[in-house]
């Protein structure tokens, strides 16, 4: 028997940053909790169009610098004082101002590191499968396009009423994608 | 007035000129990329990776003959190759001053710039750290370097600055790699979206990551975006000062001064604007950028030089200042051999370059015009590859036992290896150039008037 086909995300265009950022909170004002906003650009102000919370990133990161700082510290005390202590141009087995730089590295590649691989952790990314990819008109929104997505996952969603919805905050180009 | 004069000084007026609208910069920055390649481009790029292969060639032949083919000599045991690694790690410096520290005092003319500035830094970087991998002489033994437990039992010793020089700058190119990439997500997606062909379009989508441009992607990517910046500005401040100290830890004379870790980083920033600025020239006229590349840009750019050139001016004197009221006989006898020695040539070329020359800034007219810009910013480059032979050979070949003094010269292998590695480093440019947006066509989107929500459309009422 041949699936069923069902929607699974609505798809609406908007011609500028200014309407995207007034049907954002129109959305978020009918109570629609997964949508997104999709632009070429970051907009600023949209986190809170849409009622955003603060990305928690930055308390990741932070973690990992301190840990991280920590860490190499005590490897190079470990090395230099405790497995193999070793006298060099007479300065102390703890050197820790002499620890200090490579900790201060080691702390900043993890930090990087941190930050760009969580930042793909909290996107979910790679991701190369995501139904507002059925939509051709949406390749634009790399381009110059802005859009509206609400996926069929909302509570709030329903197949005849949300493109109607959309339509009456002045999306264009309603498209109804399924799968 | 005339409106490009209050560009540099007023925000209110456009960034780029013309009047650019969002698929207007994905045209143009897009179309280079896409477009087929030329002839000149080929040609280029030919010559370039030729040059390469001499480098990769003479480097073979150093791992078998050894690092006797240099003119390294008793007295002087760092030649050209350490000459070389400073010098392009300082030039490094100015990508991740314009992709950080700018973004982080919110310079939007930034944006036009900054994706070139940090892939000069990667390559330029890459072509560092060949220098101090190949100068150890037994290549096949530098994973002592990596702290992992080996035959002996031994680990690194983390008080040597060359231990901390190894982690500064792997960490540097690491760091600034990934910003790059980060960067560059966005506009691989766009290149995705344009794509024609089913391939081009695959292999774009794998390293866009499946970007979708949600706000809920955006809200992380720019906090991560920040991140970096934040990351980045006090790790290129500690690279070049921890490069400074394999020299400023050293008893050497003309070496062993505090002064060394802010003169090297203003030192840097002066080669890499340089360098920036010679490549930007160059791309600007052949691919038409004039739009996104103004002259207030390369104007900023200019003041950029003239003020850190200043800084390493000041530097020079200090010193020579210093040098003399410390009373040390050692660095008193350094200082008048740097200037008035056996390599005063040198020391006055260096002096030319970097202090003199680039004071032709003060003339708003030079900074404006694009040839005298581009015959000074290849003077500085010049200029700051000196600075780098006046430390290290005029400290080394004149130290504390006049028995054992002699003089550097290099061999034809230090010439090739010097100019093999601008070999690597334009291979890498021109394949950039050609395969990926080299302007951040995202960041150049959102500081246009039009992309500011609160923008109202010409002509109407605020």
């Amino acid at each position: 028997m041949e699936k069923q086909k069902k929607p699974v995300i609505v798809l609406a265009e908007f011609s500028s940053p200014a309407e995207l950022l007034h049907a954002a909170e129109k959305v978020r004002d009918a109570g629609y909790k997964k949508f997104d906003c999709h632009s070429p650009f970051p907009i600023h102000g949209m986190d809170d169009a849409m009622g955003e919370k603060r990305s928690p990133l930055g308390w990741i990161v932070g973690t990992v610098a301190i840990l991280a700082f920590v860490g190499m510290m005590g490897f190079q005390i470990w090395t230099s004082a405790v497995d193999y202590p070793l006298v060099l141009s007479g300065k102390p087995f703890v050197s820790y101002q002499a620890f200090g730089i490579p900790s201060w590295a080691v702390m900043v590649l993890s930090s990087a590191i941190t930050a760009v691989f969580g930042m793909w952790a909290l996107n979910g990314m790679p991701r190369y499968h995501h139904p507002v990819f059925y939509s051709d008109n949406f390749a634009r929104v790399t381009d110059d396009g802005f859009f509206v997505s609400i996926e069929a996952r909302d509570p709030l969603f329903n197949a005849n009423n949300t493109p109607g919805f959309l339509e009456s905050i002045g999306g264009k180009n309603i498209e109804l994608l399924e799968e | 007035m005339n409106k490009e004069v209050d560009a540099a000084y007023d925000y209110q007026v456009p960034l780029i000129t013309g009047k650019p609208t969002f698929g207007w910069i994905t045209e143009k920055v897009s179309s280079i990329v896409e477009s087929k390649t030329s002839k000149e481009w080929a040609l280029l790029f030919g010559l370039a990776s030729s040059v390469m292969l001499i480098l990769l060639g003479s480097i073979g032949y150093l791992v078998w003959e050894g690092i006797g083919i240099w003119g390294l000599n008793v007295p002087v045991g760092w030649g050209w190759a350490i000459v070389n690694f400073v010098f392009w790690v300082g030039i490094g410096h100015a990508g991740t001053l314009i992709s950080a520290i700018l973004f982080l005092f919110r310079q939007k003319w930034r944006t036009s710039i900054n994706r070139f500035a940090e892939a000069m830094t990667i390559f330029a970087v890459i072509c560092a750290l060949i220098f101090p991998g190949i100068h150890v002489g037994r290549i096949w033994a530098v994973y002592y370097f990596f702290p992992v437990p080996n035959q002996m039992d031994m680990w690194p010793n983390f008080r040597s600055p060359l231990l901390w020089d190894f982690f500064a700058v792997g960490t540097y190119f690491t760091v600034s790699f990934l910003f790059w990439y980060t960067g560059l997500v966005p506009d691989l997606a766009t290149l995705r979206d344009r794509a024609k062909t089913t391939i081009r379009k695959k292999v774009l989508a794998i390293f866009s990551l499946g970007w979708r441009g949600g706000n809920k992607q955006w809200k992380h990517y720019e906090l991560a975006y920040m991140l970096l910046a934040g990351l980045s500005t006090p790790l290129v401040l500690s690279v070049h000062s921890v490069v400074s100290t394999d020299f400023a830890t050293a008893v050497i004379p003309g070496w062993h001064t505090t002064i060394f870790p802010p003169y090297f980083v203003a030192g840097a920033i002066f080669s890499g604007f340089a360098m920036v600025m010679t490549l930007a020239l160059i791309a600007r006229r052949v691919y038409n950028l004039e739009h996104i590349l103004t002259l207030t840009h390369l104007e900023n750019m200019n003041k950029i030089i003239l003020t850190t050139g200043m800084m390493v001016g000041y530097s020079y004197s200090m010193e020579f200042f210093i040098s003399w009221y410390s009373g040390n006989p050692y660095e008193t006898f350094i200082f008048m051999q740097r200037a008035f020695g056996q390599y005063a040539w040198a020391y006055w070329i260096m002096v030319s370059c970097n202090v003199f020359i680039p004071q032709l800034f003060w003339s708003r007219k030079i900074r404006r015009s694009i040839p005298a810009m581009f015959v000074i910013s290849i003077f500085v480059n010049i200029g700051m590859w000196f600075e780098r032979f006046v430390i290290i050979a005029t400290s080394l070949s004149q130290d504390f036992l006049p028995s054992s003094w002699d003089y550097f010269s290099p061999t034809i292998w230090d010439i090739i290896m010097l100019v093999g590695s601008f070999g690597l480093f334009f291979t890498l440019f021109l394949l950039f150039i050609r395969f990926l947006p080299m302007v951040a066509m995202a960041e150049l989107k959102g500081v246009l008037p039009q992309a500011d929500p609160h923008h109202a459309h010409e002509g109407e009422a605020h």
